[in-house]
């Protein structure tokens, strides 16, 4: 664990069901998990592992059946959904592998939109919004809309609008799995500057075995909604 | 999120799928049209109402007569038939006191007697009222023949329809109509021949002979004094009257006295004549003082809503009053009942415009699953999510309302120019059958607002309630 606070994310036991007919699934299940402030961890596992699952329990998108998580020593179970959606705005930074940024928007009003949820002020507003797109080089591209822009391009987007309010965590869902790999590339060495210069604690979702060994810290394994192994990068 | 970002990503939503959120809004469009359409028809046909019903004279007018005056609508006000110690005289301190009341905008007596007129060597009997200059406007003299008076002091005369005929149907008469045509006084409605016929009696001079009421002179030793001298004298008198015009009915301010005015005179002039009139025998027998007393005073109210309490202030003082105010407030429920009829009738389209909104709306929310995952992922709260949806909701809504004012109001225009052009093939006057008020704007856009509001509830709840990670996982 890094620096002297807490841990930044903390798993105890957390299961989570879902019903599917008659059938119960366990998509996650007896997890107990610590990620110190400032780690780049990398959730690995084939699909249906419940990793997403588990990001998506992080993120205070859905709420354990059993268990709890804590965020920098908040129990999200105690949170009511206003509260929740506080620490998704506020605390959590989110990007997806299917980029998910709104086609009818620019980039910039993109990258603005997380800033009007948490109402920040219109004057801090354009300075934020113009300094998350300049850490992610996408400087040129702020007034064009998503379609107009590479897949890369969109990710880096998608990074710059999940930085854009400083979150302490940024979760990310398989960020390369639709780009090549020379882009997948730039959009990792991307995140691990980010994790190094903002010291920013980073949990990546993603089945590429090589990329998670290369730029994270420490892997975490999934297996049918179970915590396989938990080891740092050999 | 703040209001005014809620504001400006609905006006984008809004845009994005703008065929589709043009037509639902031009369906509240629709729907607020034919609402303001139709209050606006009962707005004016009211208005229209009202002024023709105030032109008429009936229902800003108060009746006023002294207590002892059992004649006509008196009769209701004295049913209490308890000896009267001294009613006050209708005079004319009381009358400048009546007229020092508030919303009072002028008094006037009720002058008719009979009297008899002369014109070309034949002579009738007939009754005479005095009209004053106020009722030029009266819808009685709509269409008339000829036209009112030049003044009030001029000597001419306006004779009704069945007067008219007699005059005409006199063996010596100067009309050169056949006589088979001639309907003697029977009242036939006025077909085109009889109204040329009429019209020749305009500028013919009539002499009207009536009995002058004179105060008797001071008789030596009355025991009360210049003012207790009862009794007057009637003196035969004649003065000549130009005949300049013919009209169908008396005014119906005319409610005021006993029988039908037939020769209509200046009610100044009338005044001046000093006519005897039929209560003036009545004022002999009952040893009233031979001071001029009123048999009764018109009392013209600003406006229909000051009657009532005109009408009590009068009976304060003394005197029996008498008013139409009834009738005027059964006119307005029977316009209340109608607005909220048409009103019904109108807001039906809104509610199909609803609807409409609600369409949309669930379609929306189905178009935009993902955008609402993604915007909880980001840190939107359910309520920011209804907040959107309902401001989208609001501003179809508000844009719906305005649109929908100004078709109402064209609408209305359009019945208007219809109606008139109706009216002129029949040779009627103009009237403004749609008008639309400005609380009329102003609340049917805000009802346009709350319906479209209303209609966001169950899309808007629907999208905020929506599971995050389902709708992120949709394609």
């Amino acid at each position: 664990m890094r620096g002297n606070g807490q841990p930044a994310i903390r798993a105890e036991r957390v299961t989570r069901l879902y019903k599917m007919g008659e059938a119960t699934v366990r998509a996650v299940e007896d997890v107990s998990l610590e990620i110190a402030a400032g780690e780049f961890v990398a959730l690995l596992g084939a699909s249906g592992s419940g990793k997403s699952t588990l990001l998506n329990l992080i993120a205070g998108l859905d709420r354990p059946t059993s268990g709890a998580i804590y965020a920098h020593g908040r129990n999200l179970a105690d949170m009511n959904s206003a509260e929740l959606a506080r620490h998704r705005g506020h605390g959590i930074g989110m990007v997806f592998q299917a980029f998910n940024l709104l086609p009818r928007m620019t980039t910039a009003e993109n990258v603005e939109l997380p800033l009007r949820l948490a109402e920040v002020n219109r004057d801090e507003r354009a300075a934020r919004v113009r300094e998350a797109i300049d850490r992610v080089g996408l400087a040129a591209r702020a007034n064009h809309r998503p379609t107009e822009l590479s897949g890369g391009e969109q990710q880096r987007a998608a990074l710059a609008r999940a930085l854009v309010n400083r979150p302490a965590i940024l979760l990310a869902d398989e960020p390369t799995g639709n780009l090549d790999s020379a882009t997948g590339k730039e959009i990792m060495d991307l995140l691990r500057e980010i994790n190094r210069s903002l010291r920013m604690t980073i949990v990546m979702v993603t089945h590429q075995r090589e990329l998670a060994e290369k730029y994270s810290e420490r892997l975490l394994l999934m297996r049918d909604g179970k915590l396989e192994a938990d080891g740092a990068r050999s | 999120m703040k209001a005014r970002d809620v504001a400006e990503l609905a006006v984008q939503n809004l845009r994005e799928a703008l065929l589709r959120n043009a037509l639902t809004t031009l369906g509240i469009a629709v729907g607020v049209a034919s609402l303001v359409a139709m209050l606006s028809l009962g707005a004016g046909l009211q208005h229209l109402a009202n002024q023709r019903l105030s032109q008429s004279g009936l229902f800003n007018a108060v009746i006023v007569s002294p207590r002892n005056n059992f004649s006509n609508f008196a009769r209701a006000a004295a049913r209490n038939l308890s000896p009267v110690s001294t009613p006050r005289p209708l005079d004319d301190a009381a009358r400048r006191e009546i007229e020092k009341l508030p919303h009072v905008v002028e008094v006037y007596p009720n002058i008719r007697f009979p009297t008899e007129i002369h014109f070309q060597g034949n002579s009738y009997p007939t009754m005479v009222a005095g009209i004053p200059m106020s009722d030029r406007t009266d819808s009685a003299f709509d269409g008339m023949i000829g036209r009112f008076f030049s003044s009030g002091s001029a000597d001419e005369a306006i004779l009704q329809s069945e007067l008219a005929r007699q005059l005409l149907a006199a063996p010596s008469s100067a009309s050169n109509a056949p006589k088979g045509e001639r309907s003697s006084g029977a009242s036939s409605g006025a077909s085109p021949a009889l109204t040329n016929e009429e019209k020749s009696l305009l500028g013919k001079e009539i002499t009207l002979r009536y009995a002058e009421r004179q105060p008797l002179a001071q008789q030596p030793g009355s025991p009360s004094g210049a003012d207790g001298a009862a009794g007057f004298s009637l003196v035969p008198q004649q003065m000549t009257l130009r005949i300049i015009g013919v009209v169908e009915t008396e005014p119906a301010s005319g409610l005021a006295g006993p029988g039908q005015g037939r020769l209509l005179i200046p009610e100044q002039v009338a005044e001046k004549l000093s006519a005897a009139q039929s209560s003036d025998l009545r004022d002999l027998l009952s040893g009233a003082s031979s001071r001029k007393t009123y048999q009764s005073l018109t009392v013209r109210a600003a406006g229909a809503t000051d009657v009532q309490g005109i009408e009590s202030s009068v009976k304060d003082m003394g005197f029996s009053a008498f008013s139409l105010i009834d009738v005027t407030r059964n006119l307005r429920v029977v316009f209340a009942v109608f607005d909220l009829l048409l009103g019904i009738f109108g807001s039906l389209a809104l509610v199909v415009a609803s609807l409409g909104i609600i369409n949309t709306l669930v379609m929306a929310i189905l178009e935009r699953r993902r955008e609402i995952g993604v915007l909880k992922a980001l840190g939107a709260a359910d309520d920011d999510i209804k907040g959107l949806f309902f401001a989208e909701a609001g501003v179809m809504g508000l844009l719906g309302g305005i649109c929908g004012v100004v078709f109402g109001w064209l609408i209305g225009r359009a019945l208007n120019l219809g109606t008139n052009i109706y009216l002129a093939r029949l040779s009627l006057p103009s009237v403004s059958v749609s008008l639309v008020p400005w609380w009329l704007v102003f609340w049917a856009i805000i009802f346009a607002v709350v319906v479209s509001l209303a209609a966001g509830i169950y899309p808007a709840s629907r999208a905020a309630k929506l599971n995050p990670i389902e709708a992120l996982r949709y394609e």
